[in-house]
């Protein structure tokens, strides 16, 4: 045990005394070093789950490192990441691009966090031919205007909360009651993700002849949901849905048990980002939340195991357990790492038709690039909040639990 | 949203909770906009760092929780605190800016407020927080009508400072002192006041009032270290509504302020309410100045 932490302390020295005595700004540091450059809100209204990204980014640089590095052409490269703070602002976000690729010299990107910053980036990697792997840009809109250099980990975003609406139908019949039936309440926040999820949503509940009784919009500088959950209670849906990043998450929880709304179902993004079950404990139970993966899930690969074993290794490197933002990033370094070994050069037009041909397996779920490059392999599973732990309830392929269904009122809760 | 018009005028109850709603938490917007109508009353500063200070309030309010201790302890904690961050605040920045033009201490303000946002994010955390409180609601009119608890004491709170404060300024001779500078400066220092000592009382007091309304905010909603803007623009709001140095008027105007909110994010949708604050506070500006008008026209 002690050898080996020993091995990897001085790999990492290694590492960083040959990174303090190169020259500043040049990316390809040495012969040894395959370097990335990536822009992560550190500051900034998405600095909650920057922080999530970078540490799954440098968790698997870490493990990645640590097993020998990459192989290209018969010698072993070690990977290492260039950071800049985007500030969580789309402008900013692009002129560090262009400084990681013009001054820094990098020669391969890593995705920024979010799909508003990701769709600032994507037009100055493409315009220099740098190919960018990203973890956490789900908007569809990323993926239509015919991108060479995007490739996106992880589902898109209009698959979010579908499978909800789904379950939705599936439980009213289950009821009795004819699917159409269904009354729907949408709380959306006005960002390019959100409104992707409301249009896989809307799609979904068209298909079903449900009825939308609530359409909002929340503001970016969301601070109170009174307003529009009272609405809500007046027109009792079956369903309400909520994706506002962590802080609609967190808003619509606490405020739903404080006005005591009653629904019977209630679909959100980013409850495990916003903590919900250590900060709610109890009022978050029968909450159905979209996820990219879970640690349950029965994927595995040579770098981390199983999909539980990164749950345990992120939790012991990090002190919290990793929610799917950590893992999706995680995902993309080894995706990274998986072209550079098949391409067998660190010539960019090689290593982005490697990337192009990923198919592979990892701890996060399968990985495979359509034209648009985004990954059609993974589908995204739904845990519901039970017992003060996330369970996947659908698809019913990867369920580990039966859901529980209706929500019952607050008196009775 | 003629839709949504119609369905309060269906649901009556539900226009009486969106209101009684709005109301119960105005009060914590009042505490927020009289410290900063203190600050420009008497130092000619608008404070715009107001946001962060409610923030960091937040955040104690927060840890408390997280210790185990009731956040309500914290409200006074939280003002303690503050106090002394205000204090040392007006030390190190805000007595170079006191007398100088109002753009400068707008600057000075501004920049304050992005470096604690930037501190609070590194420091100590980048996450959305509350603060449980542990308090439940009470249910009217078979659930239509809900009052949660933590909003009552919020008002009853910020009812209670304003009560203290008002009886500071009028009684205590630090309170006269400050009523003093405001009025004339020069002449406060002439009488012997020492205006600088007075200056920093004052900060400090908008920072401790900052701070007290943040640890309500973190037990009502939410906070994040970037999160303190919509605090500052309200309170400058029912200043403007309100006028200086008028504190029964900024707590009628925080009122009603915060049911007006309510309303407007029900009937033209949640992404307008602070757009609506905006905009009224465009409406009164313009208003204010034709009564203006009026009046010079008088005058000649």
């Amino acid at each position: 045990m002690m050898t080996k932490f020993g091995l990897i302390n001085a790999a990492v020295l290694g590492t960083a005394i040959f990174t303090a005595s190169s020259a500043p700004g040049v990316a390809v540091a040495g012969s040894d070093e395959i370097v990335l450059g990536a822009a992560v809100s550190k500051t900034g209204k998405y600095a909650t789950n920057g922080k999530h990204t970078i540490n799954g980014y440098n968790l698997a640089v870490k493990h990645i490192n640590a097993m020998g590095g990459v192989k290209v052409g018969g010698k072993s490269y070690k990977l290492k990441i260039i950071y800049y703070d985007d500030e969580s602002r789309g402008a900013r976000g692009a002129q560090l691009a262009e400084r990681l690729i013009n001054q820094d010299h990098v020669k391969y990107m890593l995705g920024p966090y979010s799909s508003g910053l990701t769709k600032a980036i994507a037009p100055i990697t493409e315009k220099y031919k740098i190919p960018m792997v990203e973890a956490n840009g789900a908007s569809r809109s990323l993926f239509t205007k015919g991108y060479k250099y995007l490739f996106a980990v992880l589902s898109t975003s209009e698959q979010y909360l579908a499978s909800a609406i789904a379950l939705a139908a599936e439980q009213a019949k289950k009821a009795g009651r004819k699917p159409s039936s269904v009354k729907v309440a949408l709380a959306f926040e006005n960002d390019a993700f959100s409104q992707d999820v409301r249009a896989g949503v809307i799609e979904d509940v068209k298909k079903h002849g449900m009825r939308i009784v609530v359409d909002g919009k929340l503001p970016p500088e969301l601070n109170d949901m009174t307003a529009i959950l009272r609405k809500v209670k007046v027109v009792k849906p079956d369903l309400l849905v909520v994706s506002g990043h962590s802080k609609g998450a967190a808003l619509a929880i606490r405020q739903l048990a404080a006005m005591k709304v009653n629904v019977p179902m209630l679909a959100m993004t980013h409850c495990d980002s916003a903590r919900v079950i250590k900060k709610y404990g109890k009022k978050a139970e029968y909450t159905l939340c979209a996820s990219q993966w879970a640690p349950t899930l029965s994927y595995k690969d040579k770098i981390f195991g199983s999909a539980g074993d990164f749950s345990v290794t992120f939790k012991k490197a990090y002190g919290y357990a990793p929610p799917y933002q950590a893992a999706e990033s995680a995902a993309a370094v080894m995706v990274y790492a998986d072209a550079f070994a098949r391409a067998n050069s660190l010539n960019t037009g090689k290593v982005r038709a490697a990337l192009a041909a990923t198919n592979m397996q990892t701890f996060y779920g399968n990985v495979k690039f359509d034209g648009s490059g985004k990954n059609i392999a993974k589908p995204m599973v739904l845990y519901q909040i039970q017992d003060g732990k996330y369970n996947v309830v659908a698809p019913t392929k990867w369920a580990s639990s039966a859901i529980r269904h209706p929500t019952p009122v607050w008196s009775k809760r | 949203m003629i839709e949504n018009i119609l369905l309060l005028l269906q649901n009556p109850v539900a226009l009486l909770d969106l209101v009684l709603q709005g109301l119960l938490v105005g009060a914590v917007f009042a505490l927020i906009a009289y410290g900063m109508a203190l600050v420009w009353g008497v130092m000619n500063i608008i404070n715009i760092s107001q946001g962060e200070f409610v923030i960091l309030g937040g955040f104690i309010a927060f840890y408390f929780s997280q210790w185990g201790i009731s956040p309500l302890f914290a409200v006074p904690a939280a003002a303690g605190a503050l106090y002394a961050i205000g204090w040392v605040l007006y030390r190190i920045v805000i007595y170079r800016v006191v007398d100088k033009d109002l753009f400068i201490s707008i600057l000075a303000t501004f920049g304050i407020s992005i470096s604690f946002q930037q501190i609070m994010n590194e420091a100590l955390t980048a996450d959305v927080e509350v603060a449980n409180h542990g308090l439940g609601t009470w249910s009217f009119v078979g659930g239509d009508i809900t009052v949660e608890q933590i909003r009552l004491v919020a008002l009853v709170f910020a009812l209670l400072i304003g009560v203290l404060l008002a009886i500071y300024m009028r009684r205590s001779r630090a309170g006269q002192a400050i009523r003093a500078t405001a009025q004339n400066p020069r002449a406060a220092r002439i009488m012997g006041i020492n205006t600088d000592q007075v200056y920093a009382r004052t900060y400090a007091l908008n920072a401790a009032l900052c701070g007290a309304a943040g640890a309500l905010v973190a037990m009502i909603w939410a906070v994040q270290a970037y999160g303190g803007l919509v605090y500052t623009v309200r309170a400058f709001m029912i200043v403007i509504l309100a006028g200086l140095g008028n504190l029964v008027g900024v707590i009628v105007a925080g009122i009603g302020l915060g049911a007006a909110e309510n309303l407007a994010g029900f009937i033209l949708g949640l992404e307008f309410q602070i757009a609506f604050v905006f905009g009224l506070l465009v409406v009164v500006l313009i208003y204010r100045r034709i009564r203006l008008g009026f009046a010079r026209r008088v005058l000649s």
